[in-house]
């Protein structure tokens, strides 16, 4: 039975090996913009050229250095969008689940209608 | 009411093992990285009781240790991660296919998966995506530990059965 098993991994690897490609595949070279969205609407849209402090809403900070896009503070009890690493590249996003903010760097065009306005 | 015993158990144990994991302080910085420790019981008693109390189990472990240790918006991604896990892993099981380990990664995948989905869904947005393929090799990781030690572990209770 444990060849079995070895065969349900490797499936599995594969699936995410298949996710990962085709999301990569889709990238743009174009200097990067984020989008912050609390709640599920969108908060602003940054360009990642500028140097900037962005503070979220209750209690996140968001700071853009170095073409890159980091969460410094923030006042949810897990602070696990502070540790994530700061984001730059399409796709790679910051999340803070119990504040319910994301912050996205975007792909070039709007493909996906992931922010309604309510 | 042997089985009530059992279950009372099974599902402390289950909390315990969710508590301690709360202490550790290791993170990925990816959201729902977890070792998934509580889910060694599961593993455990996928063969010996029904289905049924299986979700019971999961369902009652994951709500006391939220209202205990954590916040409810956890509550809501840890259920769902957690019943697609437990369905996935009997279906699984009873194909007869795969040996424990095997239902332990496939486990630990749907786990995960399932915490992105509901993440998504909340939070309405599809950028998420992203993080899919990591959290599927996490979930074949934390599944390949989980379920090596529980295979482990039957075999030693078994020989210990046997005197």
């Amino acid at each position: 039975m444990k060849r079995n098993d070895w065969k349900l991994i490797g499936g599995i690897l594969l699936i995410a090996v298949v996710f990962l490609i085709g999301f990569r595949s889709f990238e743009k070279r174009e200097p990067g913009k984020i989008r912050v969205t609390v709640e599920g609407t969108v908060f602003g849209e940054y360009s990642l050229e500028e140097s900037q402090d962005i503070p979220i809403g209750k209690g996140n900070v968001l700071v853009i250095r170095d073409g890159k896009a980091d969460m410094i503070d923030a006042t949810c009890p897990d602070r696990l969008c502070v540790e994530q690493k700061p984001i730059s590249k399409v796709g790679e996003s910051l999340v803070c689940l119990p504040h319910q903010v994301i912050v996205t760097v975007m792909d070039g065009e709007n493909r996906d209608t992931d922010a309604l306005a309510k | 009411m042997k089985r009530i015993v059992h279950f009372g158990m099974f599902t402390a144990l289950a909390l315990i093992f969710s508590y301690v994991e709360s202490l550790i302080p290791i993170s990925l910085g990816i959201p729902g990285v977890k070792l998934g420790l509580a889910n060694l019981v599961i593993v455990l008693v996928l063969d010996r009781m029904e289905v049924g109390q299986v979700y019971l189990l999961a369902v009652t472990r994951i709500l006391l240790a939220g209202f205990l240790f954590s916040n409810l918006s956890s509550i809501l991604y840890s259920l769902a991660g957690s019943l697609l896990s437990v369905t996935v892993m009997y279906f699984l099981n009873r194909t007869e296919k795969f040996s424990i380990v095997g239902v332990s990664v496939a486990g630990g995948v749907a786990h995960n998966v399932g915490q992105l989905v509901v993440a998504m869904t909340v939070l309405e947005t599809l950028q998420l995506r992203y993080y899919l393929p990591v959290l599927i090799v996490a979930g074949i990781v934390t599944g390949l530990l989980i379920g090596v030690i529980a295979s482990e572990m039957l075999v030693r209770i078994r020989r210990g059965n046997e005197r």
